[in-house]
């Protein structure tokens, strides 16, 4: 090194001069520069308009009544979403009220009980890097994890996904006799083999009725009284078994019901509910909990009555937040159910399922035009249900928030 | 698949299945209750989903439903008794056959459909007489050779070879593309690809140099068009055009496959289950032109169901050969019409 280099600052000095000393340069370059973000801000509404009128035009014209309220069919023009919908709404109200109490309990514990001990604050510390990571987890993953633990639980209740144990469920074995008429066995104890029918036993129609089974051999001619053909079987007449369950239907493991479902979104979206619930209670002023601490309220006073109900407009918006991604979220759903024909909602929490955004994942997978529409149909539906969820949020930000300070 | 006769095909096979299904009163129909679930298959589904619809028109207590998790993934659920039917585009495996047989399932396997695939010229070619596999991968691949109809033959017009596709999406795509790249190999870039193939008919028939492909029976309904590529059957070493006779025959291989349900045997005791296979054999090959596949024979549509009534259980395409006393399985590589017979059953249970 020869030459020591010029001093940066005197050697630009003069250009930096040039440039700043028109005030009209300055100001052309303040303009361009406030075009650039006008533009790009625009550009990106301008997309969403975009994206809203193909929706729109796209799927309107098939928005009707029986969209609305049918199953799905292979024809487009009689098929509808009620399935979908009434899956949609299972799992977001199952989600919240599963992940709601759990994330504000976790946001209290994390914000207003810090531990003072060293090791315990290492522990709280872990679990906060933890929670701020899972909230960037790919959803995908949380299904994965739910179809081990929620669906089959590890395997820990026998084969598979088989009921261990289930409460809430009638078993009955069902005969189809040749007159196509239905009989039925009630069944005390599923572990029982299937009923075999023997002469004079009670057997129930499908109405309910009670009546003695009629039995015929292979040559005996079928009966012609509708009376009696309704309980006659044939000797070797074989019953399948079936169950009825009724709205409180319990099972472990939970098996690809609405309730494993819901409980992979909770995972999904208990790293939202958590932090938004954090910063709730982070912004309530310190002062308000050092006066009721002062005043000689415990702890646990302080968080219900001081702290909580401030923070509540904040945990609320949390939660709603929530609810609009557990609703739009695809990828877990897929894990566990991938259901894409179904043609009843959800009767109880273990029931199968399948979700909007699965149906109209399916509808825009096929090759037909008019399965295209009915995807955006559904699409409209969905986008209704967010913009209300967002609608609600803001509302009640706004009523609910009271000056702290 | 936009099919013109499609509306007027689906009202007559709709009303065709109300007269020759409706059950002897509506309060048997509704009596008529239980659960089915099906999963598998995608290439399968159209016609599941069809034959589901129709039956739950007539039992509207029967609850079907469907899931498309692959035909390996449908397996995995079915051989553990999860589920009541697989939907498969391809033969059971000898290891699912083992883990069904491990786990206590029996099953009957049931052909419902065929599915082929034409590969499509312009009238004016007059130079193509048949097209191999491999020169479909030169035409198709990426790092194909044949970029001009020279390319491939010295002899044929020196013309860059306009490719249409099907959209990566499909099915359709999927399909030949397992066929003509297998695991590895990627297609070329710059193919036109569209969902609808009426631009693929459109763009062919308009292009004097292109080339295209889609399922038989969309070509069927173009024949006045387009004409089809004989494709030479690796096997036979015969060039064979999709008609319906040579996709039912298995004679136009490799483009041409059977499609399956696998039915758990335990599972048709319940009488709903019962009602419903019953339903989609006997409608099988009206539901499979519905969704635009080729419906099986008429002696594969006898052997399944005779199969069906006698619950002949098991499958034709693993065989087990002894080997120092411990059962080794291996797969039968044979056509579906010369493997589909009762000798060759080989039971799971």
């Amino acid at each position: 090194m020869k030459h020591a280099p010029k001093p940066a600052l005197l050697a630009d000095s003069a250009v930096i001069a040039k440039r700043t000393r028109s005030l009209a340069a300055r100001h052309r370059k303040d303009i361009f520069f406030r075009n650039v973000c006008r533009t790009v801000a625009s550009s990106s509404a301008l997309v969403l308009v975009l994206l809203l009128t193909a929706i729109l035009t796209q799927g309107l014209g098939s928005l009707n009544f029986q969209f609305l309220s049918g199953p799905p069919d292979p024809d487009p023009a009689i098929a509808g979403l009620w399935p979908a919908m009434m899956g949609s709404v299972w799992l977001v109200v199952l989600t919240l009220v599963i992940a709601l109490p759990l994330g504000v309990a976790a946001a209290i514990i994390l914000e207003e009980f810090q531990p003072r001990r060293v090791y315990l604050r290492r522990i709280h510390s872990f679990v906060q890097l933890n929670i701020t990571n899972l909230a960037g987890v790919p959803s995908v993953v949380f299904g994965i994890l739910g179809l081990t633990v929620f669906v089959s639980m590890f395997g820990i209740f026998g084969n598979g996904q088989e009921a261990g144990m289930e409460v809430g469920v009638t078993y009955f074995d069902q005969f189809y006799n040749e007159g196509d008429f239905i009989l039925e066995v009630p069944v005390a104890d599923q572990a029982q083999p299937v009923a075999e029918p023997v002469e004079g036993m009670t057997v129930f129609s499908y109405e309910g009725t009670a009546m003695a089974l009629h039995l015929l051999g292979d040559d005996e001619e079928w009966p012609a009284d509708p009376a009696l053909a309704k309980r006659s079987l044939r000797t070797w007449d074989a019953p399948g078994r079936i169950q009825e369950n009724s709205w409180w239907y319990f099972r472990l493991p939970f098996g690809r019901g609405v309730l494993a479902g819901a409980l992979t979104l909770m995972l999904v979206v208990l790293p939202i509910i958590i932090i938004a619930s954090q910063e709730a209670l982070r912004a309530v002023p310190s002062s308000l909990r050092q006066a009721a601490l002062g005043l000689g309220a415990t702890p646990l006073q302080t968080v219900r009555q001081i702290t909580l109900p401030a923070a509540v407009p904040g945990i609320l918006t949390g939660a709603i937040i929530a609810m609009s991604r557990a609703i739009g979220e695809a990828a877990p759903l897929l894990m566990i159910a991938g259901i894409v024909f179904i043609t009843h909602a959800p009767g109880n929490m273990m029931d199968d399922f399948t979700a909007m955004p699965l149906q109209i994942f399916n509808w825009a997978g096929r090759p037909q035009k008019e399965f295209h529409d009915l995807a955006a149909s559904g699409i409209i539906v969905l986008l209704t249900a967010l913009l209300i969820f967002n609608t609600v949020a803001v509302v009640l930000r706004q009523k609910l928030q009271k000056p702290l300070s | 698949m936009n099919n013109p006769f499609k509306p007027l095909a689906m009202v007559l096979a709709t009303s065709a299945l109300a007269l020759a299904l409706a059950p002897q009163s509506a309060a048997q129909a509704e009596a008529l209750r239980g659960t089915i679930v099906v999963d598998g298959s995608s290439t399968v589904y159209p016609i599941t989903e069809a034959a589901a619809a129709a039956f739950r028109k007539e039992y509207p207590n029967v609850n079907i439903t469907v899931a498309v998790s692959g035909t390996g993934g449908g397996f995995k659920r079915f051989a553990v008794g999860e589920t009541d039917i697989s939907d498969a585009s391809r033969p059971i495996k000898p290891k699912e056959f083992l883990q069904a047989k491990e786990n206590g399932v029996g099953f009957l396997e049931l052909p419902v459909a065929l599915d082929g695939l034409s590969v499509v010229l312009n009238l004016q070619n007059d130079w193509v007489h048949q097209l191999t596999v491999e020169d479909l991968k030169a035409i198709y691949l990426e790092d194909g050779k044949a970029r001009k109809w020279s390319d491939l033959n010295p002899e044929w017009p020196n013309h860059v070879i306009k490719v249409y596709s099907p959209g990566t999406d499909s099915g359709t795509f999927d399909y030949f593309k397992e066929v003509v790249a297998g695991d590895k190999g990627s297609f070329r870039p710059d193919m036109s690809v569209s969902e609808d193939d009426n631009v693929l008919v459109t763009g062919v028939y308009g292009d004097k140099y292109a080339i295209g492909y889609f399922g038989a029976s969309y070509y069927f309904e173009n024949q006045d068009k387009l004409r089809a590529a004989p494709i030479v059957n690796p096997n036979t070493k015969k060039a064979v055009l999709p008609t319906p006779e040579n996709v039912v025959s298995g004679d136009y291989a490799p483009l041409s496959r059977p499609l399956f349900l696998y039915v758990n045997v335990e599972s048709l005791r319940r009488p709903a289950m019962k009602k419903f296979i019953d339903f989609y054999l006997e409608n099988a090959g009206k539901f499979a032109t519905k969704v635009q596949y080729v419906p099986t024979s008429d002696k594969i549509s006898a052997m399944a169901k005779s199969f069906l009534k006698k619950r002949k259980t098991g499958t034709v395409f693993v065989t087990m050969v002894q080997n120092d006393g411990a059962p080794v399985f291996a797969k039968r590589e044979l056509s579906l019409d010369q493997a589909y017979t009762e000798a060759n059953l080989l039971p799971s249970k």
